[in-house]
């Protein structure tokens, strides 16, 4: 039997389909997924991401634990509510997983981890902390619900009373407020403005009602996908995985080199992965034909200097926003600005492009 | 429950076909598969005096989560084919037996239609899915 959310009832509800998400029952669309995704580009909708895993680190030494744990580096979280975002790796430089860490105080962050990797994260991040005074506590009881689009924060402001208010009026990108009953964070996966809000479960089916009772739109995991393909935002498990680099999932950006010092889980196999020269990088694909780039299909090219080369697309989709489908892919460095991919037993050209299509409503390419 | 029309014959891989006289056949994929599918997003339809037998691939059904491939249902030439669906995909999710019907074909031996089911015996079929 699969696990449900808090607001199941209110998914049944507003009709909508449910299917098992890695062992949680979760809304695939409330009728139509392209509607949905639509009205985040353009409106506001709302996702029931209280399948996500909330983790709390706190103590003396949260800091210099998480600095040996993330290859991203929590000392540059310096104000109160930060975010950032960033893998945990192995020993071999494979991700684990991919998490938002939030800054609360010098002795104490949170982690927001995926659900498909919940029990295997818990148990390296205990098996990691041994040795450190800090407390490693997952956070079962909390709900979370994101809104996201043009119109998103509006339609919230609508939602949080004057002193939540107050305290996001002009808030960054990747911050985080806590107040009252919502921990509120604007961070997303739909390349849109909007809030991540973390709320106690008694309270989540209420604050869905309230959303809902302004216009928000009920939004399900088909459209999170689109949404977030499209704004070239990974997916752990398709997109990289304990197998893959980050240095060949478009996230060098999250690892960081400096101080040369931190000597961080991963970071002698990525360095020797980069030695190596055989990293593959993420890129960007656009179908402009018919026809829809899949998860799984072969990308093939021929290098300058002749050579026939292949790579995979990890994921791809059918992009509502531009109309045609997109994909990202892991490749070899060597692509130029075309290639093509093996679709019904035909070869197809697709352009070359970096990965992410769409940011805040419009085409970025 | 969705809707499967008694007036329409079936194929067990889910396309329906309404006779419209004159040995012609209209095909279109029913209510049950278009939600299995999802939002439509491609169709690829077959041309105008191309010809099929009976089970072999006519058309494409593109949706946000599967090409699936439709069968001619039964033997014959296809005289007609829905060109709204060209920017308008989306019928066969919004009215699969009616707007969103993908192309007529004309039989070249009526009796092929006595393979069908009817709405009953494919009722009973996706039951068993």
């Amino acid at each position: 039997m699969a696990q449900q959310t808090v607001l199941f009832d209110k998914h049944i509800e507003a009709g909508a389909k449910m299917v098992d998400f890695h062992g949680w029952d979760m809304p695939i669309n409330y009728g139509s997924q392209i509607e949905e995704h639509h009205a985040v580009r353009q409106d506001a909708g709302m996702f029931d991401v209280s399948h996500m895993t909330v983790v709390d680190i706190k103590g003396s030494q949260a800091k210099e634990f998480l600095q040996k744990l993330l290859a991203n580096d929590v000392a540059k979280l310096t104000i109160e509510g930060k975010a950032m975002y960033g893998g945990m790796l192995n020993e071999e430089g494979g991700v684990i997983d991919d998490l938002i860490t939030y800054f609360i105080t010098n002795d104490y962050y949170r982690l927001v981890v995926n659900s498909a990797t919940r029990v295997k994260d818990m148990a390296w991040i205990n098996k990691q902390s041994a040795g450190y005074d800090v407390a490693v506590t997952e956070l079962p009881e909390l709900s979370m619900i994101a809104v996201q689009g043009p119109n998103a924060k509006e339609k919230a402001a609508k939602v949080f009373n004057s002193e939540q208010n107050a305290l996001l009026e002009g808030i960054k990108p990747f911050m985080s407020v806590d107040s009252g009953d919502y921990f509120i964070a604007t961070t997303g996966y739909t390349g849109e403005n909007g809030y991540e809000i973390i709320v106690h479960e008694d309270k989540a089916a209420d604050l869905w009602q309230q959303l809902l009772d302004v216009d928000v739109r009920p939004c399900g995991l088909g459209a999170r996908d689109t949404l977030r393909l499209e704004a070239g935002m990974n997916l752990y498990g398709l997109d990289m995985d304990e197998e893959v680099s980050p240095l060949a999932a478009n996230m060098a950006w999250t690892i960081a080199w400096e101080p040369s010092d931190r000597d961080f889980i991963g970071r002698s196999a990525l360095v020797e992965q980069k030695a190596s020269g055989k990293l593959h990088k993420q890129v960007g694909l656009l179908l402009e034909a018919k026809g829809v780039l899949r998860t799984g299909l072969k990308v093939v090219f021929t290098d300058s200097e002749g050579v026939e080369q292949e790579g995979v697309i990890t994921s791809g989709t059918f992009s509502p926003t531009l109309g045609h489908s997109v994909a990202i892919a892991r490749v070899p460095r060597s692509i130029g600005e075309v290639a093509q991919v093996e679709m019904r037993k035909k070869l197809v050209d697709v352009k070359v492009v970096k990965s992410g299509f769409v940011r805040n409503g419009k085409k970025t390419f | 429950m969705s809707n499967i029309p008694a007036e329409l014959k079936y194929a067990s891989s889910h396309e329906w076909v309404r006779d419209e006289g004159n040995g012609v056949y209209t095909v279109g994929i029913t209510e049950h598969a278009q939600g299995l599918l999802g939002d439509m997003v491609f169709v690829d339809l077959p041309d105008e005096g191309d010809t099929f037998d009976a089970g072999e691939d006519a058309a494409v059904c593109e949706s946000v989560k599967a090409a699936s491939d439709i069968y001619a249902p039964i033997t014959g030439e296809v005289v007609a084919i829905n060109e709204e669906l060209e920017d308008s995909p989306e019928l066969v999710n919004s009215d699969a037996f009616n707007d969103g019907w993908l192309f007529k074909i004309k039989a070249d031996d009526a009796s092929e239609l006595e393979n069908l089911l009817d709405a009953e015996g494919y009722a009973a079929s996706i039951a068993e899915d």
